[in-house]
């Protein structure tokens, strides 16, 4: 579904990615981890178009995705950090974004908005959230246009455990309908039931792309932090 | 892109200066045509207003905006829009607000007091000089990433158009007095969208003045049709671009 | 009582004999017995009425050399076919009324115009319309001559190719009143002319001045409009001039003056009215002159004195909306100016006798870098410019010393 070719990042004399090569599929959950500073969001924000590799290419669908837009209308984002105008309410950045996306209300995937609780904050300002709440008004964007493809970036990180099993459900609900799902998370152990491919990325390299099962049984442990750390540790 | 300039419009009037900027701009004008007997003294008084203040404003707002919707900016980058359109749409909202913010704080007492050329002048050109200082504040905000420097540049840049240029333009006359340098320097107050706006009014309000010897070959470019269109034409110009500039880096900016 | 019958008889006789020989009446035109003017100029003897009725007469150069009137009726219009001079009077006690004189010749020798007057007196111009003439009215070493309502238009495009609309040369004792004068060089000339009354004259769009007068003295210019002209009034090398209730309006251009003054003494300048001038009065060279409840309203400099001029009092104007209010050349100021109202002045009467506590500087820094520098015009009311007049004015460094009003009033002066 998306293909990354050759692509080449630098910030000033910093490189960041330096010749990705990645082919992601439909109806995979892959798990993109490394290190920080490895160039997992900035892999994400060069698919999404918000930051401008130097060289390379990325497809999706088999097409070029350099200057155009159009192909976002299929990607559902959920930041690390939710950033949002500070003085809109909750209820004028949905409005905004389903205004934007043009799709009509009964196409729309509501699951987590109720899920969450969302109406009863409709009305506050954005400043007014706290990092958690702000986390839940982020995956509710990203799902609810229904999207064929999700990034999800630290999606758990601020959430209560309560949310955290909203979430993951969610995840598994969209897996099944045969979406492409990628999520980055320091937490590996929330991975493990939800990814089937993982994707290890160092300075700026994907080390390596495999499912989760030939990760296991390559490394012969039968979790996948411990896979990481084995793989870490070999090096 | 008309959503997205509704969006911006509606995000900047909730920051409140907007209409704290219109509201002394309005009290301003009240005031001083309410002093003034005479209206056309009432213009000159507000013509520094215009020459100073609206530069001013229309520079530091939008940069202090752009940095401070730095997040509004990603998350519509991240969606299905093109980027050209999100700025250009930024541009038109910001744009707009300054020049309603003019209108409604300077150009509207004008209309009541001092229905006059040189009134409808001065409103035309205040509006002009907002549009161009937001279109040079954009340009300066998107370059550099950094809040405090950006508003720096900002102000530096107000400083030059307002104060500096005048002076290089100043201690140039000094220099090649001896030269017939009429002509050259109608075509260096071309490169100050502020000169040119003080030129036409004071074409208005100090004609006689105009009239006299050096005057008169600034009228004799300036009161033309040929010489009013090449005016409008270097102002249109001078909105254009530094937004296109701006627009060009955009498209490639790493959000 | 015999002798005074005898002398009202006497009285009868006399008068009768003088009726025959001074009311004689003679009326021309294309249906009456005489058709052509000259020919009645022959026919007439002094104080015969010539009444010249409606039509065109084309007939050369007209010398009228008897005291005779001549009245236009029904608008005769008399042309000079741009080769002659229409009418040219060498005698005493004529009047002319309500002719069209047209299309004289033109030529940079002799100042041709349409109805010359030559070295006679007691000549009455009335109601007559001149049109397309070199000169107007010309009149030259004449006395007690009277040119009153006449209409005079040129169509001059420059200086060399246009006369005076009324020119008076080495004349006296003048009467120039009512007359409308567009398109010539100067509205009115006056050289060598003394005693002479110019008044409620509208003077419009002339190429160079409204009026002008050089070694013209104890003359007075009362009541007259100088409208666009290329200057207003230029006066020069003259004494004892009195100027009051004058309107100088719109006179624009690159040197272009309301009122120049150039070596003018002892004169009076009282109750004109500046407006929209590029400059309201230029002085030069003149002394004791009393500038006095005069308007100086939107012109571009209201007064330019140089520092030549000596011993001027100038008190009690207006001085509203200028764009300079007063302008010098020098440092040197020998003039006394008290007591007017300037608008730009910001000072305070703290002890409410109408006048300004802290004394009023006209003259503004960047008026004298306009003086030399000319096209820093362009900066003015540029916040720069603005800077360095209210530091100037704060601490006076490159403007004169003495030129200030030190009681300017804090209210206009009623006029």
């Amino acid at each position: 579904m998306i293909q990354i070719q050759h692509v080449h990042k630098r910030f000033g004399k910093i490189t960041v990615l330096n010749n990705v090569n990645l082919s992601l599929k439909g109806g995979q959950c892959i798990a993109l981890i490394g290190p920080n500073g490895s160039g997992k969001t900035t892999l994400i924000k060069t698919i999404l178009g918000m930051v401008v590799p130097q060289s390379g290419k990325i497809l999706f669908k088999e097409k070029d995705t350099a200057h155009k837009w159009e192909y976002r209308k299929e990607i559902g984002y959920m930041p690390q950090i939710g950033r949002y105008p500070e003085n809109m309410t909750v209820g004028q950045v949905l409005d905004m974004m389903k205004d934007i996306r043009k799709m009509s209300e009964h196409e729309l995937d509501t699951d987590l908005v109720t899920a969450f609780q969302i109406a009863q904050i409709m009305d506050k300002r954005m400043r007014t959230l706290s990092g958690g709440t702000r986390q839940k008004v982020s995956a509710c964007l990203a799902f609810i246009f229904n999207p064929s493809v999700l990034i999800l970036d630290e999606p758990t990180a601020g959430l209560d455990p309560l949310s955290t099993e909203i979430l993951k459900e969610k995840i598994r609900a969209e897996k099944q309908k045969d979406k492409l799902i990628i999520i980055t998370s320091h937490v590996l152990s929330e991975l493990d039931d939800l990814v089937s491919e993982v994707i290890y990325m160092q300075d700026g390299k994907p080390r390596f792309h495999e499912t989760l099962d030939t990760l296991k049984a390559s490394t012969g442990t039968d979790r996948l932090s411990k896979a990481i750390a084995h793989v870490m540790s070999h090096q | 892109m008309k959503k997205i300039i509704k969006y911006v419009i509606a995000d900047i009037l909730s920051s409140r200066t907007i209409i704290v900027y219109t509201f002394v701009l309005l009290a301003l004008s009240i005031s001083i045509f309410s002093i003034e007997d005479n209206t056309d003294k009432g213009v000159v008084s507000l013509l520094n207003i215009v020459l100073l203040v609206v530069p001013l404003v229309s520079t530091v707002f939008p940069t202090i905006y752009l940095y401070n919707s730095s997040e509004f900016i990603e998350l519509l980058v991240s969606q299905p829009l093109r980027r050209q359109s999100i700025w250009v749409s930024i541009f038109i909202g910001l744009a707009g607000a300054m020049a309603l913010a003019f209108f409604i704080g300077v150009g509207v007492p004008i209309l009541l007091y001092s229905y006059s050329i040189s009134g409808i002048i001065l409103i035309i050109s205040g509006m002009a000089l907002s549009i161009i200082f937001v279109s040079i504040a954009l340009w300066a905000a998107v370059r550099i990433r950094d809040k405090a420097k950006g508003i720096g540049l900002a102000i530096l840049l107000w400083l030059y158009f307002a104060l500096l240029f005048d002076a290089l333009v100043l201690f140039l006359l000094f220099q090649f007095s001896d030269y017939p340098i009429e002509s050259a320097m109608i075509a260096v107050s071309m490169l100050n969208p502020i000169d040119l706006c003080r030129i036409l009014i004071l074409l208005q309000v100090d004609l006689s003045a105009m009239m006299g010897y050096t005057g008169a070959i600034f009228r004799s470019f300036f009161g033309t049709d040929a010489g009013m269109a090449i005016t409008a034409v270097v102002m249109v110009f001078w909105m254009g671009i530094p937004l296109w500039l701006s627009m060009r880096f955009f498209r490639k900016k790493d959000l | 009582m015999n002798g005074y019958l005898l002398y009202i008889l006497n009285l009868c006789v006399c008068l009768m004999v003088a009726g025959t020989s001074c009311a004689a009446t003679i009326h021309i035109g294309k249906q009456k017995a005489v058709r052509s003017i000259r020919q009645a100029i022959e026919q007439a003897t002094d104080g015969d009425t010539l009444y010249v009725h409606a039509g065109l007469y084309r007939e050369g150069n007209l010398q009228i050399r008897k005291k005779i009137v001549i009245i236009g009726v029904g608008n005769p219009i008399i042309d000079g076919e741009k080769k002659y001079e229409p009418i040219a009077i060498y005698s005493s006690h004529v009047t002319i009324k309500g002719l069209t004189v047209k299309r004289s010749g033109q030529s940079s020798i002799n100042d041709i115009a349409g109805i010359k007057i030559y070295d006679t007196h007691h000549v009455t111009l009335i109601d007559n319309i001149l049109k397309d003439n070199f000169f107007g009215i010309y009149v030259q070493a004449s006395k007690k001559c009277m040119f009153q309502n006449n209409r005079l238009q040129a169509y001059g495009k420059t200086e060399q190719l246009t006369g005076n609309g009324i020119h008076a040369w080495k004349s006296d004792s003048l009467e120039i009143s009512g007359n409308q004068i567009t398109g010539h060089r100067d509205g009115i000339y006056l050289e060598f002319v003394t005693h002479t009354d110019v008044r409620n004259n509208l003077s419009l769009k002339n190429l160079r001045y409204g009026l002008h007068f050089m070694f013209s003295h104890d003359n007075g210019y009362y009541h007259n409009t100088f409208r666009h002209n290329g200057a207003g009034v230029a006066v020069m090398y003259t004494k004892r001039v009195r100027m009051e209730h004058n309107i100088f309006e719109e006179n624009w251009g690159d040197a272009a003056y309301a009122l120049l003054l150039k070596d003018i003494t002892d004169s009076h300048i009282l109750h004109n009215t500046f407006s929209h001038n590029t400059t309201g009065i230029f002085m030069e060279g003149s002394n004791r002159m009393q500038i006095v409840y005069n308007l100086f309203q939107g012109n571009g400099w209201g007064l330019k004195i140089q520092s030549s001029c000596m011993d001027n009092v100038l008190t009690s104007n207006n001085f509203v909306c200028n764009t300079f209010d007063v302008a010098t050349n020098g440092s040197l100021m020998l003039n006394r100016i008290e007591r007017n109202y300037w608008d730009k002045y910001e000072g305070y009467d703290l002890d409410k006798d109408g006048q300004g506590d802290v004394p009023y500087r006209p003259v503004s820094l960047f008026s004298m870098i306009v003086e030399r520098y000319p096209t820093a015009m362009l900066l003015f009311r540029s916040f720069m410019v603005t800077l360095f007049d209210r530091t100037e004015r704060v601490l006076p460094s490159l403007t004169p010393e003495h030129l200030k009003d030190d009681s300017p009033l804090m209210k206009l002066v009623a006029l």
